[in-house]
């Protein structure tokens, strides 16, 4: 007889399942201001508590404390808003319009604005991103026309993409943004590849790379972790944690203690927390990232606790795996109410000023949505040319191919 | 003209072309300071610094994803990885990302990488140390693959290969690596030093990628062959006295498919040589294309050699690599039928 008792294998489970009441009672949340801003030039070691709790910087009163605070103008701030607005506006647009038909899929970033929007103003032009499917935000603060974003969307004849990519795989060299991948993680690594050859060409320009909660557990994930580490790369590495990954809560791929940050620590990379509904702290934990990778001090590991408040995407039902209720639950709320709350706090905004905001961006976004779709949908009107399938997969078409483009009949 | 191994020849197309573009990095596993396994990239990190040829960590598919961001942002990498048997942890980034960034970005981004990696076996390298992964590159569009059988043209065609503008899978047979291969294992090696094909310029030339060349005129039968292959072909050519054109393909894909069809319409016989094994591979296509191309023009069915359907032996190695005696059994079968 054994003095053990048998084996059993521990599944983590969520909290809370469909018919449950929510609970984040887990979820520690420190308070607005309270954790310290170090310099950037500190050394990872003695910053490791940042991987364990959240910078927050608007409290629940919208007021901005704290040492991470005031490092916006009140227009730059208004413009944020905005920018959060109008992705808001233009995720509403296109889901309808994939309920419509006009295309085949759509992923939207209801409750997560302010982490793409936020970041893209603490790079500068010529830095790039290496996203994943849901940072359009970079796209919009960067003031990318929405109007080609939604040819790309409806794969119409005007598509920048030509029909090749599904929806919302946007990419724009001229706005440092990468070619979207569906494959999880294998865009991190090249993140830091991009950021070491801007470092092997003693360039200025710095790379950031995008993974979600779920995928890093993909090796990629590690790989680009090592080389970010060894070659001390100018990069910054997010990982968006918005709870869950399609069905799966966060918890799989994290493991049973610790947070998705602290596997930075094993790396001797600066891992910092942040309260990703919050506007401005994210902007300021960005920022102190891009003046650690611009003053050649290495990459920076930032984790953003958000949560998705929509579908994974137009194929998923969050309500088979997760109680309906629960995103009202989310204890650090919605990053456009904090804002906007903020904002008339400070007394430049107003209710009625927002109410006319969201009319205005709502009719922008419908203009763009009627342009776009005189250039067609997916199923009707323009389409990209059957011959744009033989063009660009090599930079000079071969022989065989050229064989097949005019078995075609183009 | 030098006289170059195989191995010096790679190394000096990467000296040639790191001397003449800055963007070209060189990177991978042992490749800086130590220059590499099989040193092909000896002396490169003390000629150029440890910026432009660097060791990494054994993460090929850390490599070959950094190589893709360096690519994106305008360098020219030029990658080792350390033996072909170990780019299955990278095949995402190869298969996924290289191959299809400026298709699905429509040139927004290219992906100019080469990736080199010593294929084959003859070297008693076991099972992960002799594969020949080509077919599973040359499925995906979007890539190139390159295969040399002497040193004139690996350095040729590996300066091509850096100067490209997408993504090339540059496979060296290790077989060659130090000294041709006359196809006969029991015999002794003799040295490039002493062979035509290990002529190679110091300087800078080019072969272009996707033309074939004709080995031995014939016109009795067709080898298609490529790598350690061509020698192989051409010993049982020689030993079977029979009047066989040897094609070495050099490069798969593109293929030099004109090549492969005129000489086959010539003498409607061929075989079909590879040292991958037999189900699936390369040779399934060249059959395929003959018999879409030339099928009015065979006097036989075409056959192919290759290495058995099973994992790479390590003792056994001799039994499993196609030999002069299989290549003449298959040419004794097409001249009869």
């Amino acid at each position: 007889m054994t003095e053990f008792a048998q084996l059993s294998l521990h599944v983590p489970e969520p909290a809370v399942r469909p018919g449950g009441q929510p609970d984040f009672s887990n979820v520690k949340i420190a308070k607005a201001g309270a954790v310290p801003r170090p310099e950037v030039d500190v050394a990872p070691e003695d910053i490791r508590d940042l991987a364990y709790s959240i910078i927050r910087v608007l409290n629940r009163d919208g007021e901005a404390v704290g040492p991470w605070s005031g490092m916006l103008s009140d227009e730059a701030l208004r413009a944020g808003l905005r920018h959060m607005m109008k992705l808001r506006a233009f995720d509403a647009r296109m889901l309808m319009a994939q309920r419509q038909g006009k295309t085949s899929f759509y992923m939207q970033h209801l409750g997560e604005e302010a982490v793409s929007c936020a970041f893209r103003k603490a790079l500068r032009a010529g830095d790039m991103n290496f996203p994943t499917y849901r940072q359009a935000g970079l796209l919009i603060a960067d003031d990318y026309p929405m109007v080609e974003m939604m040819n790309q969307i409806f794969s119409n004849e005007r598509d920048p993409l030509h029909g090749r990519q599904l929806p919302i795989m946007y990419s724009s060299k001229e706005h440092g943004f990468f070619t979207v991948s569906g494959n999880l993680a294998t865009q991190y690594v090249q993140a830091v590849g991009w950021a070491m050859a801007s470092a092997i060409k003693n360039d200025e320009r710095i790379a950031a790379g995008w993974i979600g909660d779920g995928s890093t557990a993909e090796s990629d994930f590690h790989s680009a972790l090592v080389f970010a580490s060894t070659y001390k790369a100018p990069v910054i590495l997010n990982i968006v944690n918005n709870q869950w990954a399609i069905s799966t809560f966060q918890g799989i791929a994290r493991g049973g203690s610790g947070t998705f940050a602290a596997r930075g620590l094993g790396f001797g990379i600066p891992a910092l927390r942040v309260d990703g509904n919050d506007y401005l702290a994210v902007y300021a934990v960005a920022c102190w990232a891009a003046e650690r990778a611009r003053r050649n001090l290495g990459p920076t590991l930032i984790e953003y606790v958000t949560y998705r408040v929509g579908a994974h995407s137009t194929s998923d039902d969050p309500s088979a795996y997760r109680p309906k209720t629960e995103s009202e639950a989310w204890p650090l709320g919605d990053p456009v109410l904090r804002l906007k709350k903020h904002l008339i706090v400070k007394g430049v905004w107003s209710e009625e000023r927002h109410t006319q905001a969201e009319a205005e961006i709502m009719d922008e976004v419908i203009e763009a949505q009627k342009e776009a779709e005189h250039h067609g949908t997916l199923h009707a009107g323009g389409r990209p040319s059957v011959r744009d399938i033989f063009e660009g997969v090599y930079a000079e078409m071969p022989p065989h191919l050229r064989r097949q483009r005019q078995k075609a009949g183009y | 003209m030098a006289r170059m191994t195989m191995i010096e020849a790679v190394r000096s197309a990467m000296d040639v072309s790191m001397a003449r573009d800055d963007d070209v990095v060189v990177f991978g596993e042992d490749v800086g300071y130590f220059g590499g396994v099989f040193r092909c990239t000896q002396g490169l990190q003390a000629k150029y610094g440890k910026t432009r040829c660097f060791d990494t960590p054994i993460s090929e598919s850390g490599i070959v994803g950094a190589a893709i961001g360096m690519a994106a942002y305008g360098l020219k990498p030029c990658v080792e990885i350390q033996f072909a048997d170990y780019m299955y942890p990278a095949y995402d980034q190869i298969t996924q990302e290289a191959a299809r960034i400026r298709y699905r970005s429509n040139g927004d981004f290219t992906c100019p990488i080469v990736l080199r990696m010593p294929t084959g076996g003859g070297i008693f390298g076991g099972q992960t140390h002799s594969q020949s992964p080509e077919a599973l590159f040359t499925h995906v569009c979007g890539l190139k693959v390159v295969v040399p059988s002497n040193p004139f043209d690996a350095k040729g065609l590996l300066i091509s290969s850096i100067e490209d503008p997408d993504p090339v899978m540059f496979l060296e047979p290790k077989r060659l690596y130090n000294g041709p291969f006359d196809g006969h294992h029991e015999r002794p090696v003799t040295p490039w030093s002493k062979h035509e094909l290990g002529e190679v310029p110091e300087g800078h030339y080019t072969i272009p990628i996707g033309k074939a060349e004709i080995r031995r005129a014939g016109s009795a039968v067709t080898v298609v062959a490529y790598g350690t292959m061509v020698h192989v072909a051409l010993a049982a050519a020689e030993d079977a006295g029979i009047d066989a054109e040897v094609i070495d393909l050099r490069s798969l894909l593109p293929l030099d498919l004109d090549t492969i069809v005129q000489s086959v319409s010539k003498t409607g016989r061929c075989v079909v040589v590879h040292e991958a094994t037999l189900t699936s591979g390369f040779g399934a296509e060249v059959v395929s294309l003959l018999q879409e191309h030339c099928f009015y023009h065979l006097e036989a069915p075409v056959v192919r050699v290759a290495g058995w359907d099973t994992p790479y032996p390590h003792a056994q190695e001799w039994d499993y690599f196609p030999g002069p005696a299989r290549v003449g059994r298959a040419l004794a079968e097409v001249m009869e039928a």
